[in-house]
Order: C-alpha cells, then sequence, then structure tokens
C-alpha cells in the first residue's frame, strides 16, 4: 500500500514510518512569523527559556500592518526588533525594501522548499505546498512552545486528492478553480486533511498559480495543501534555497485517500465568492452588474508578477470606474512590476499603489470600507467585518475579474474586456 | 470537573473575524480587553451580557479562518465554561486545548439544545446533560488531558522542561 504526500513528509521528519491517523512529535525545520512576534515572544519569556532552540530556522517578516499606522503598531514593531536582536534571529525582514506579504518572502528567499516541515503563525502558511513543503498554520501559543522545546506534534492527516485534467479557457485562472472547489466542498470540506494537487492542469501551472491554490488550502479546512515538486520548481529553488535539508517527496500512485475529486479546467468559468462566506460561489453571469465601490488587487493570495501582469494587460490606456488599489506582494514584485513598466499602466489607469503588505486584506489600514459599501477583491476571506466594517460587503475573484470590474464599477465579466 | 451554564447558540461556520475583529490583534492587547469585543460582529448581545459560566452551543466548523488565538482568549477571559459544536475548524481546535478552553463535539447535542437552554458539561462521566436528554462524548485523548489539566500549552510545556 503506497504512500499519501503527508505520510511521506511527517514519516522522514519522525524518523519512521507513519500511516494517517498517528500522531508523530517533528522538529520543524522553518517556524515563520510576522507582526504576531511579538506576542509571542512575549509568551516565549513566560515559559522561562532563555534561549530560542534554534535561531537560525526562526523566521520574522513584518507585514500585516507597514509601516505602522499608529503607535500600538509600532511599539509592536520595536518589540519584535528587540527580541530578534537579543535572540540572534538572523532572518528578519523588517520594514525594507527587501520585504513583503510573509508567504511571499518565504517563497522568494528559498525557505519554502520541498520535504520540509514548516509552520507559521499565520493560517495561510500552508501556501508554501506550492513548493512541496508540508506548511501548516498554528495558534500563537504553540509557536511559543516551538522556539523552546523545537518540537510539535501533528496528528497524520488523511488527505484528499484533486486531480485537474484539461486546461483553462481564457479568462479564467487559478484562483477560479479553488473558489470552485472551496464552493463545491465547502467551508469544512478537508476539515483536518491534506489536499493534493494532481494531474496535467496542475503542472502546466506556474509556481505562482499554485501558491494561489495551496494558500486558500485553509478556506475548505485543511491542515496542509501541496503540489507536486517538479522540474519548475526544482529549478526556482536552484541557487537559493536556504538549507539543504530538503527532499522531494510526493504521493506513490496507489496511496489511500480518504476522498478524491476531479475537475476538467476547461468546465471552470470565471467566478466570485460572495459575501460572506468564502464557500458562497456564484459563476459571474451571476453575480455580474453588481455595483463595487472599491477595487482590490493584493494579498497573498493574487499579488505575484503573473497576477499584476494579467489585471495590468485589461487596465492598460483604460480608466478605472472605482477606486483600485494594488498591492504588490512583495519589493521583489514592486521593482519588477517598475521594470515592466506595470506601475506605470495602473497610474495611468488611475490605481493608488501602496507599499508590499497585507494592506486592507484584514482590516489594518489603507483601504478600510465604509459601512454599505462593497469591494471586490483578489484577496482569500470575505468575512463580514474582514476589511475592517461589519457592515460592508467582500466579494473575492480572480486578478483578472477585479481589473474588468474596476474598468466598469461593478461586479464584470473579464472574457468581456480580454 | 463538571460545568454548568446557560447556553448561547449559533449556527455553521462561525469565523474567527467575527469571534475576534482582525482590526483590533495589534490594538488590544489585554486578554480582559479581548473579552470585553468577544463576538462583536456576531452577536453584540453576547459581547454585551454573556456572563462567566456560560456556554457557546454552535454547528458544524466553529473558528474556521486566521490562526488567531485571541478568537479562543477573548472566550476563555470571558469565562465561557465551554464550546460544545458539531465540529470544529482545525487551528482553533488546537488553540482551545493550548489555551485551556474545554471543547466538545457532539452534533446530536447541538441539534437538540437549544438558546438559553441551562446545560451541564461532566468530563468525568463524558456527558452533556440536558433537559431534553443526555449526549455522551469520547474521551479526549491521553495527551490533550494532560494539557487541559495543565491548564493549557504553556503551563504543561513549563512543567515538562521542570520549570517553574
Amino acid at each position: 500500500m503506497g504512500k499519501t504526500f503527508a505520510e511521506k513528509a511527517l514519516g522522514r521528519a519522525a524518523g519512521h514510518e507513519v500511516r494517517a491517523g498517528e500522531i508523530v512529535t517533528v522538529e520543524p525545520d522553518f517556524c515563520m512569523s510576522h507582526d504576531n512576534a511579538a506576542p509571542i515572544a512575549r509568551t516565549f519569556k513566560k515559559i522561562g527559556v532563555k534561549n530560542v532552540w534554534k535561531p537560525e530556522r526562526i523566521v520574522f517578516i513584518l507585514d500585516h500592518a507597514v509601516p505602522a499606522p499608529s503607535d500600538d503598531h509600532a511599539i509592536n514593531h520595536k518589540e519584535i526588533r528587540e527580541f530578534s536582536a537579543e535572540q540572534g534571529i538572523a532572518n528578519f525582514f523588517d520594514v525594507t525594501s527587501k520585504g513583503g506579504v510573509c508567504h511571499q518572502v518565504m517563497c522568494e528567499e528559498g525557505f519554502a522548499l520541498p520535504g520540509l516541515i514548516m509552520i507559521g503563525s499565520d493560517s495561510h502558511t500552508c501556501t508554501y505546498g506550492a513548493y512541496g513543503a508540508f506548511s501548516t498554520g498554528i495558534g500563537r501559543s504553540e509557536m511559543a512552545a516551538a522556539w523552546a522545546t523545537g518540537q510539535i506534534w501533528f496528528k497524520v492527516p488523511e488527505s484528499l486528492k484533486v486531480t485537474v485534467t484539461g486546461s483553462f479557457r481564457p479568462g479564467v485562472s487559478a484562483k477560479d478553480l479553488i473558489l470552485t472547489l472551496i464552493g463545491d466542498i465547502k467551508a469544512d470540506g478537508a476539515d483536518y486533511m491534506s489536499v493534493e494537487f494532481h494531474g496535467p492542469a496542475i503542472e502546466a501551472m506556474s509556481i505562482a498559480e499554485r501558491m494561489t491554490l495551496c494558500n486558500m488550502g485553509i478556506e475548505m479546512g485543511a491542515k496542509n495543501a501541496v503540489c507536486p515538486p517538479d522540474a519548475k520548481v526544482l529549478e526556482a529553488i536552484r541557487d537559493k534555497a536556504k538549507t539543504d535539508r530538503w527532499e522531494a517527496l510526493w504521493a506513490d500512485d496507489d496511496a489511500v485517500y480518504a476522498k478524491e475529486l476531479t475537475y476538467d479546467a476547461g468546465d471552470i468559468v470565471p467566478c466570485v465568492a460572495k459575501p460572506h462566506t468564502v464557500d458562497n460561489y456564484a459563476a459571474i453571469d451571476e453575480a455580474k452588474g453588481t455595483p463595487i465601490h472599491q477595487a482590490f488587487l493584493g494579498s497573498c493570495t493574487n499579488a505575484r508578477i503573473e497576477d499584476l501582469r494579467a489585471a495590468a494587460a485589461i487596465l492598460k490606456g483604460k480608466q478605472v470606474a472605482v477606486r483600485t488599489i494594488v498591492i504588490p506582494a512583495s519589493w521583489k514584485v514592486y521593482r519588477q512590476c517598475l521594470a515592466e513598466g506595470l506601475i506605470e499602466t495602473f497610474l495611468d489607469a488611475g490605481c493608488v499603489i501602496t507599499n508590499p503588505g497585507c494592506g486592507p486584506c484584514m482590516g489594518n489600514h489603507e483601504g478600510i470600507l465604509a459601512p454599505g459599501e462593497t469591494c471586490i477583491s483578489t484577496a482569500n476571506r470575505n468575512f463580514k467585518g474582514r476589511m475592517g466594517n461589519k457592515e460592508s460587503f467582500i466579494y473575492l475573484a480572480s486578478p483578472l475579474t477585479v481589473a474588468a470590474s474596476a474598468l466598469k464599477g461593478e461586479i464584470a465579466d473579464p472574457r468581456e474586456v480580454l | 470537573m463538571k460545568i454548568t451554564g446557560k447556553v448561547w447558540k449559533y449556527g455553521d461556520d462561525v469565523n474567527t473575524d467575527v469571534i475576534f475583529p482582525g482590526k483590533y490583534t495589534y490594538t488590544i492587547k489585554e486578554r480582559s480587553e479581548m473579552a470585553k469585543v468577544a463576538l462583536e460582529d456576531l452577536d453584540p448581545e453576547f459581547t454585551q451580557k454573556a456572563k462567566a459560566g456560560d456556554i457557546i452551543v454552535a454547528g458544524k466548523n466553529w473558528g474556521c479562518g486566521s490562526s488567531r488565538e485571541q478568537a479562543v482568549s477573548c472566550l476563555k477571559e470571558r469565562g465561557i465554561g465551554a464550546i460544545i459544536a458539531k465540529s470544529f475548524a482545525r487551528i482553533y481546535y488546537r488553540n482551545c486545548f493550548n489555551e485551556g478552553l474545554p471543547i466538545i463535539v457532539s452534533p446530536d447535542a447541538v441539534e437538540a439544545i437549544e438558546a438559553g437552554d441551562e446545560v451541564t458539561v461532566d468530563f468525568d462521566s463524558g456527558k452533556v446533560i440536558t433537559a431534553r436528554g443526555e449526549f455522551p462524548f469520547p474521551p479526549y485523548p491521553d495527551f490533550v488531558k494532560g494539557l487541559i489539566e495543565d491548564g493549557g500549552l504553556i503551563p504543561h510545556v513549563k512543567k515538562s522542561l521542570g520549570l517553574k
């Protein structure tokens, strides 16, 4: 009987064969924290251990509210600077032009690697599955305990195999596929599970698209989500892998799954997730015409160069009808946008561009909504109050659909403007 | 251990953003302050009136979304005795044990219990006891029992490392 990816990755880390359902304790390869490193540091100090177990395995990336929008945030950042200096945590991405949204930076900088066990005090840590890592989000107490002990326990998850054949039609992207899947299996459809993406359509995808898929694994309840560590991944990590502990692992053909699903990418159409849940799917035909007040192109889900190129192609030479906020996922992406003339395209179209970071995605700053307002967003959550006000409305969509909607001032079908 | 309290009842897929809004994640640091905004975007009546010992009863996938532990801390600090749900989101489930907040998975109990009922959770016999019937739930694994007995993950880690 073959093994799933999760059984292989957790078994490798545990040092013995494991099967779904077993509890294992493993040493994490990397521990990522963002602005919440400060409260975690306070909890760490309560444990009474003087030093973190391995400073070189801890990464801090400030992104949730950068530069600090209030004195509370500034104090929070200051605590992180002091703690990283005191503990010798060299992998610290402060408010500089080397940073960006934490998950983007983890991938760009070569921390996300095949077969590694990666934990992060952020639910979208599952993004690193695009590089073949076993990566998952945890809470603050658990991260403090991991810094102190170098250990974390996992129940080896059962796995959901999603096979995607065919190829996308024009105007359709990975975001439409993942919103369709979540709409089908619902917000708890992969609870406690490892989601494996298989098939020719996944192999054809860029790593950026795979990051969009894996990023939203948590929105269906998954523990982790993962794509095959193929030649594209090996090429991407060449010369930048932060450790040689990695190993390309993938599921056996005869692995046992709790559930298997198959999609034909050619059947997927542009779509949105309507307020206030990510599984509230609507095909674009049903949603188009809904008036919007703001469009947001950003977040760890969809603000990579590939996403911004796609949006810029739609906006080029035209004017947006509503305020449109563009936040590249990192300063590397921002520089690439500059080099390709995309920043100029966005500015000419009337968009506002802010510095890389999470921006308004979770209601901190740079685009909070007023009561009664509606935003179409490339981010990952449309929960009530998510963008700062509980009387506002968020629709989630692909960069193409967000750009097309920004031009029209209402939700629009990107296929009509391509 | 037994907990008796009045029930606040909610539906499916209640997410961490409505339990503890994201906009407060870096402006509210004290646990007592977290307790004051608990469930603010879901049920303002709870935010105003919930008392120590009250019990939350909810549908499937309670606590989906963010990993923010404040969504557990705010309820623990408010004195919520237990959460009974049809199922819990994975990170929230772990965070509850790590914070020492008892949770029970019992779809049958959730179906039977109504808002405002008085409910007792008897952890020793493994039963949810209500005027509408008794609902057994499986015992926690030993590892989880240890966490609850020690009062959460941090005291548990201190104890296992021999620190006071």
